[in-house]
């Protein structure tokens, strides 16, 4: 089977169960955004996605291996994360940076080769970061640090893209740009993409599919239409809401009630 | 392709300067002393201890028991112990992501220290594949350390610089005093208060090839493997977890490396005592000058270290002829402003 399984996995850290019995299979190519409260387990299921957090019973795996039968290399080499922020403590420079991607190809003590300088380029010029390119990472915006990390991620030329909130802390036009640029590299290229997200407007019009957490056990998982709806929200987010139709693209477009108008107009 | 020139160059062109560097450091220091020895006839006699050079012998035969015996060994132990408190304070700042985190500073040194001062008194005098008990206690010593002190300052996943140098700060102060008192209890060691001194303050102790023949494996060997670790370290700077999506095996490297950085603390305390700040004042300026690619600060910053710490003793031994001031002395006189002045501008990463 090819794309992301996850089978029945259950997860916990010390201070309790986060996630119950997940099952979720993603086939390559997909736009997958998890959606669901704070706490829901989104990040978590992110990292047992990516392999760095290892599920307490259940089983993941890619393209039909399972992560657990591979190095941490083998698997960074398919998959790649974007976290929601990175600070790097030190001076590199944006292609440095990006470069750092290719740290799960180099050797040891070898340098990096054509190939790597060839990755690295690609992905700069897919982010759209190629002027960037000798500025130092630690004195760009918020926004242009984004772009660098997906470039990073990029670079490793995964199979399999993890974002987790990618545009929490970004102006609208940059949370645009970067969904942009991740949705035409899932049309173009063929990249699976899953993404915790935040705003459900935004997933219902970049994502193909939404999976809704709640309490570490999926709720929902369909369309946006099948998923955005009234009932659903109001059960897995406790808000009161009306769904609406996006004017150009005719996908659900949630209009958050406040609970005092809501009461007043029924 | 350019870039990789670049780097490589690079790599070459400085290495090749700062070996030139130290080679003249290395004759320079050895030239000054009690008696002043004329450079050229230090390297005639240097040569002619390499085949195919005879030049006639000019110079007493003093003075070339006083290179051989006294001054190289002395001049290129701190050659070693300025290599490895360098190399030393670059993995410990790459892994702990603070440029700050230097082997005497977050404690390492001091815990050197404690276990090389433990193995002089014990009444025992073990061998262990040709290492004596001193540096391997100092070993063990700077280990304990270095995880107790990263365990203490860890908050959450993180590192804080202040919490790092609280811990620090207080784990030395406190096996600093367990040393000197040791060091005032021994009967065993003879010692009087002016060599506790000097091996609290730092001072190169280095006196006879032995001792060159013990470190120096030690050190050499711990550089060359430092550089394994460069491209791992370029990832520990996304943070345990950003290295951990780079296909990093983060449990195992972070051990490697705190173990590596250790060994070579243990193998420069075991002939020098207590210095500080070379591991924070020469990565710092050579991140400054070539960026913060391991893969060139290692190696740099090792050369670097180096000269730094021959010049240093060099002026230890010299300014107050016939008197000797400790060579932590020294170095701490150009590290401790470099250290306030960099505390100073990372202020915003220790606001509470």
């Amino acid at each position: 089977m090819s794309g992301l399984q996850i089978e029945q996995v259950d997860f916990s850290y010390l201070n309790g169960l986060v996630l119950h019995d997940v099952n979720l299979a993603v086939p390559t190519g997909e736009m997958v955004a998890l959606l669901g409260p704070n706490g829901s387990g989104k990040t978590t299921l992110l990292k047992i996605a990516s392999g760095v957090l290892k599920p307490k019973r259940g089983n993941v795996s890619l393209d039909g291996s399972s992560l657990n039968r591979l190095s941490r290399q083998s698997v960074a080499r398919s998959v790649a994360v974007v976290p929601q922020q990175f600070h790097i403590p030190f001076a590199f420079t944006v292609s440095e940076v990006v470069m750092l991607g290719r740290i799960p190809f180099i050797k040891a003590l070898a340098g990096e080769t054509t190939a790597d300088r060839q990755a690295v380029a690609a992905a700069m010029a897919l982010v759209g970061i190629s002027p960037l390119a000798l500025r130092r990472f630690d004195e760009l915006s918020g926004g242009e640090r984004q772009k660098v990390i997906l470039a990073m991620a990029l670079a490793q030329q995964p199979r399999l893209l993890l974002l987790d909130e990618p545009i929490v802390h970004l102006d609208i036009s940059h949370q645009i740009e970067i969904l942009e640029r991740v949705r035409s590299l899932n049309r173009e290229q063929g990249l699976t993409v899953i993404a915790a997200m935040h705003d459900l407007n935004l997933a219902s019009l970049y994502f193909d599919r939404l999976v809704l957490l709640k309490g570490g056990r999926i709720s929902a998982d369909g369309t946006p239409s099948q998923v955005l709806t009234e009932d659903i929200i109001r059960e897995v987010f406790a808000a009161t809401v009306r769904v609406e139709l996006h004017p150009a693209s005719g996908l659900p477009h949630v209009v958050l009630m406040p609970a005092r108008r809501a009461d007043t107009q029924q | 392709m350019l870039d990789k020139l670049r780097h490589g160059n690079r790599l070459l062109w400085v290495s090749l300067l700062l070996g030139g560097i130290l080679v003249l450091a290395l004759f320079l220091a050895s030239a000054f002393g009690a008696v002043t020895i004329p450079l050229p006839d230090i390297l005639k006699m240097t040569l002619n201890k390499v085949a195919f050079f005879h030049f006639p012998v000019t110079w007493r035969a003093v003075d070339e028991t006083i290179i051989f015996q006294i001054r190289l060994p002395r001049v290129v132990g701190g050659a070693l112990i300025g290599a490895a408190l360098a190399t030393a304070g670059v993995l410990f700042q790459g892994l702990l992501r603070n440029p700050m985190a230097d082997p005497y500073i977050i404690g390492t040194s001091a815990g050197a220290a404690l276990g090389a001062t433990i193995a002089m008194i014990l009444p025992i005098n073990l061998a262990f594949l040709g290492f004596g008990l001193v540096p391997m206690a100092a070993f063990v010593g700077a280990l304990t350390t270095v995880i107790l002190v990263y365990n203490l300052a860890r908050v959450g996943g993180k590192t804080p610089l202040i919490s790092m140098l609280l811990a620090g700060f207080v784990v030395s102060s406190l096996l600093g005093a367990i040393i000197a008192f040791i060091m005032s209890m021994s009967d065993r060691l003879n010692l009087d208060l002016r060599s506790v001194y000097a091996f609290l303050m730092g001072h190169v102790s280095v006196n006879n090839w032995g001792q060159i023949a013990v470190a120096a494996p030690l050190v050499i060997g711990g550089i060359i493997a430092a550089r394994f670790f460069a491209l791992r370290l370029n990832a520990f700077a996304l943070g345990e977890e950003g290295a951990a999506y780079l296909g990093i095996d983060v449990e195992r490297d972070k051990m490697l490396i705190l173990a590596l950085g250790s060994l070579l603390t243990a193998a420069a305390v075991s002939i020098s005592g207590l210095i500080g700040f070379v591991g924070l004042v020469i990565p710092h300026t050579v991140r400054l000058s070539l960026g913060p690619d391991h893969r060139l600060l290692l190696p740099i910053s090792a050369l670097a270290g180096a000269s730094f710490l021959v010049i240093a003793d060099l002026l230890a031994r010299t300014l107050l002829t016939p008197a000797e001031i400790p060579v932590g002395v020294i170095t701490a006189l150009i590290g401790a402003p470099f250290f306030l002045y960099l505390l100073r501008r990372s202020r915003r990463e220790y606001t509470f």
